[in-house]
């Protein structure tokens, strides 16, 4: 009689498949019903975009930051005006300040309250999806009325910000701010005290405080886990040095840090309470003033277009911090744009969180760190219509040629 | 608790949908044809949601005040405008247009402003509605 032997099998997922809102291609292996292994591979969505900003001037290029992402529309061109202003040496009124401030945080609590629904969502919980996302409609309505439009926002330009929040318009955004207020608590009973979401996010997909550490996780993932790291906080950029922040982990809530999805939930919960009294207290402190440091663009144009520089601009995103780099040479497009997505470091955490979990906890602990994959990708090696792998010494090796390249 | 969904439930009941039947509460077969009948008054068109103020929609272009200085074309993200040498004016393909109004905030004659016409939609990119000049 022969025996059988009891082995692991691989089970690939991606890059399309139902459970995945974008491409990202994941191998698993799997004994029964428990993940052994999982290795992550991405490149499907590269797009161009650093490059497509070579024959662009700074204000173009604020454009096709916005639409490296769909949902941090203003966090990509804020992290590249900071760059920008920063090598060109530009500065920017207090009152334009204050009202960066305020849109980053709409934008924030906007971003969370669509994950609360995506996270609903992966765990079948549908009728909260549409809880969430009726609150966070109000929302969108908001950022229409101070932007213009709904997604893309447009808002920002070099050296200030494109749009005034009059006295006559503070009551239309208290008015939102209010009626968050009043849902926050439905929402909190739904999300933190049900027993079916208890049921699946406590104790899955733990991220240890080491761990997250050890990856660079950034954002809500790593403060889930208890890291202390925002950038709000860390680094005094916009208004954030004038206004009453702290860091937020879990433990201000439950007085425990467990780093798992449940964690992760309670995190972002608590990010849209403090960015409500963020913008509270913007509206509050708000200077009057000039929005932009030079109205008229031609000019802002030229200063750049002369400028010669180098510029990082770091602005802590829905998801984490995001690292725009800007070479300005004299030319009128930059010499070069480096982008860092914050979901980059977001993808080795899930290695650690899938390990030991259940098949059918994979959208939910995938969804946790709120993954943005178009961000992510951009890098795409392409040869003769075969695609390549790299090594770590091969990567290592072109880094240094390329960072070689741009510090000539 | 565990008939905590009951009373929300109820409340919906009784609630009006939010969805605004734009443009009639059942889809028209044939667009042009309930069009045609709204301007005729045999059809009734349900009005779309009003716009915010300072909504970003299709672009207006008088074409009097322009002076053809060429700014806008330099800071349009997406390469929406072409200058027509001989007029010295420009010509605006809404299909690539971004609806950033980063070309009305340049103009210095102020000859370009945003509408809060948003039914932009067509088969061809290159028809009449889509170009302003």
């Amino acid at each position: 009689m022969s025996q059988t032997t009891k082995t692991t099998y691989h089970i690939p997922i991606g890059p399309i498949h139902p459970a995945l809102k974008e491409p990202v291609y994941f191998e698993f292996e799997i004994d029964g019903e428990r993940i052994v292994d999982v290795d992550v591979k991405l490149g499907h969505v590269h797009r161009a975009v650093e490059w497509a900003s070579r024959k662009r001037n700074p204000i173009q290029i604020m454009y096709l930051a916005e639409r490296i992402c769909g949902i941090c529309s203003y966090c990509h061109p804020a992290a590249f005006t900071l760059a920008v202003e920063k090598a060109a040496d530009i500065q920017v009124p207090e009152r334009a300040e204050y009202l960066r401030v305020i849109q980053a945080e709409v934008e924030r609590i906007t971003s969370h309250a669509l994950w609360a629904g995506v996270a609903a969502h992966e765990i079948g919980f549908d009728t909260v999806l549409f809880l969430t996302w009726e609150m966070r409609e109000k929302l969108m309505d908001l950022t229409e009325f101070l932007c213009g439009n709904r997604v893309t926002k447009g808002i920002l330009t070099i050296g200030g910000i494109r749009r005034d929040i009059t006295s006559d318009m503070v009551p239309k955004v208290t008015g939102v701010l209010d009626y968050l207020k009043d849902n926050f608590e439905r929402l909190r009973k739904i999300f933190l005290d049900d027993k079916t979401i208890k049921m699946r996010a406590q104790g899955a997909g733990i991220l240890t405080n080491d761990n997250a550490l050890k990856l660079c996780a950034v954002g809500p993932t790593t403060r889930a886990s208890g890291v202390k790291k925002d950038v709000r906080v860390g680094q005094s950029y916009f208004a954030y040095g004038d206004l009453n922040i702290d860091y937020v982990t879990p433990d201000t809530l439950t007085g425990e840090v467990n780093g798992d999805v449940y964690d992760r939930i309670i995190q972002r919960l608590l990010e849209i309470k403090q960015s409500i009294d963020l913008i509270e207290q913007c509206l509050d402190k708000m200077p009057k003033g000039d929005i932009t440091y030079e109205p008229k663009i031609a000019k802002v144009l030229n200063q750049l277009k002369k400028a010669e520089g180098e510029g990082v601009g770091r602005h802590e995103a829905p998801r984490g911090e995001v690292i725009h780099y800007v070479k300005l040479d004299g030319n009128e497009a930059p010499f070069t744009w480096k982008v860092r997505a914050p979901t980059y470091n977001n993808i080795l955490p899930w290695i650690p969180m899938l390990k030991g979990e259940q098949i059918a906890d994979i959208p939910i602990v995938a969804a946790s760190t709120d993954p943005c994959m178009s961000c992510t990708n951009r890098v795409g090696i392409v040869k003769d219509g075969n695609k390549y792998e790299l090594t770590k010494e091969e990567l290592h090796r072109l880094s240094v040629e390329k960072t070689r390249r741009l510090m000539r | 608790m565990k008939f905590s969904m009951l009373p929300s439930v109820f409340t919906q009941m009784f609630k009006k949908p939010w969805t605004n039947k734009f443009p009639a509460k059942y889809a028209p077969d044939n667009t042009t044809q309930f069009l045609a009948d709204v301007g005729a008054g045999k059809a009734e068109l349900i009005p779309p949601i009003e716009t915010p103020p300072n909504f970003r929609g299709k672009i207006k272009y008088d074409k009097e005040k322009c002076t053809g200085c060429k700014l806008c074309l330099k800071v349009c993200p997406c390469e929406a405008i072409e200058f027509k040498e001989k007029e010295k004016k420009i010509k605006i393909y809404l299909s690539r247009c971004c609806f950033c109004s980063q070309c009305n905030d340049i103009c210095p004659s102020n000859c370009l402003s945003m509408s809060d016409e948003f039914l932009l939609a067509d088969i061809d990119p290159y028809s009449k509605d889509l170009i302003v000049e």
